[in-house]
């Protein structure tokens, strides 16, 4: 089993669900082949450097297969070839440090990568954080109007102020993580940000 | 008349200390260039989107060779350009 990497580029004219069938239709005719499918990286619409078939932007795929053998890639690009939705298409045979190369990117230990996954994970942790209360806030809402006894009220009233309090501590528990695990990966990381500079 | 501290700034006084190029391939380990990687590769271009020359870049023969190749597959998927100017 050999691996390799395939990276196209589709028309951005198309709807999204007609750019997705077609990057499906291709990553189907692989498994049918009998390809062990890796990975899948959307990398999503991009400008493109210079203009091609009078398009500046393309939508770019890359697909991280296994093939039994070689000869599945000719039929392959020939079906990139003969398609208009594909504007540009690259096919790569990886080496051994290219299959490492890859899979550390996944895991997120290559510096540019790590640094773009830190700060996804950061937004995560921020979105959760904002959504958080709101969960809490529909039950505390939908209580209001059942109890119809005013002496009632107030013990309703009484738990909601608490809960604010409670809730505010979980919203900065993330944002003091975050920092921590920075510190801890930026020591680690000291070489590879060297290689970068 | 100029004193002796005058005389030491009239030439470039780090002229003498030329620091060694090295390829920073062989030097951090890296094995793999990814083509993929535009910010990595745009260190070896010009504003021109001209490769650089191993004269300049410092990289060993191999390291240059697999440069060069992920700059041009990179170049192929429009990743980078063939020609423009002022591209940093």
């Amino acid at each position: 089993m050999v691996q390799y990497e395939t990276t196209f580029i589709v028309d951005p004219v198309l709807s999204d669900g007609e750019i997705n069938s077609t990057a499906d239709n291709y990553i189907q005719h692989l498994e049918k082949e009998g390809c062990t499918i890796v990975h899948i990286d959307k990398m999503g619409l991009r400008q493109l450097a210079y203009p091609i078939k009078k398009r500046n932007s393309g939508v770019y795929y890359n697909v991280e297969f296994q093939a039994p053998s070689g000869s599945l890639i000719d039929k392959l690009e020939l079906a990139f070839r003969r398609d208009e939705r594909i504007t540009r298409f690259l096919t790569v045979r990886l080496d051994k440090y290219a299959v490492q190369y890859n899979q550390d990117k996944r895991d997120g230990k290559i510096g540019a990568y790590k640094r773009k996954k830190q700060a996804a994970a950061k937004l995560k942790a921020e979105e959760e954080a904002k959504n958080k209360p709101k969960r809490a806030e529909k039950p505390k809402h939908k209580p209001k109007p059942k109890p119809a006894p005013k002496v009632e009220a107030p013990k309703v009233e009484a738990p909601k102020a608490e809960a604010p309090k409670a809730e505010a501590p979980k919203a900065e528990a993330p944002k003091v993580e975050a920092p921590v695990a920075e510190a801890a990966v930026e020591t680690k990381s000291d070489n590879a940000e060297n290689q970068d500079s | 008349m100029a004193s002796r501290d005058d005389i030491k700034f009239l030439s470039n006084p780090n002229i003498g200390d030329n620091s060694k190029k090295y390829c920073r391939f062989r030097k951090f380990g890296i094995k793999y260039i990814d083509y993929k990687d535009t910010e990595f590769l745009l260190q070896f271009i010009n504003e021109q989107g001209k490769i650089l020359p191993r004269r300049l870049s410092g990289n060993s023969l191999k390291y240059q060779r697999k440069m060069a190749t992920a700059i041009k597959r990179s170049r192929h998927l429009a990743m980078l350009p063939y020609v423009t100017d002022l591209l940093k």
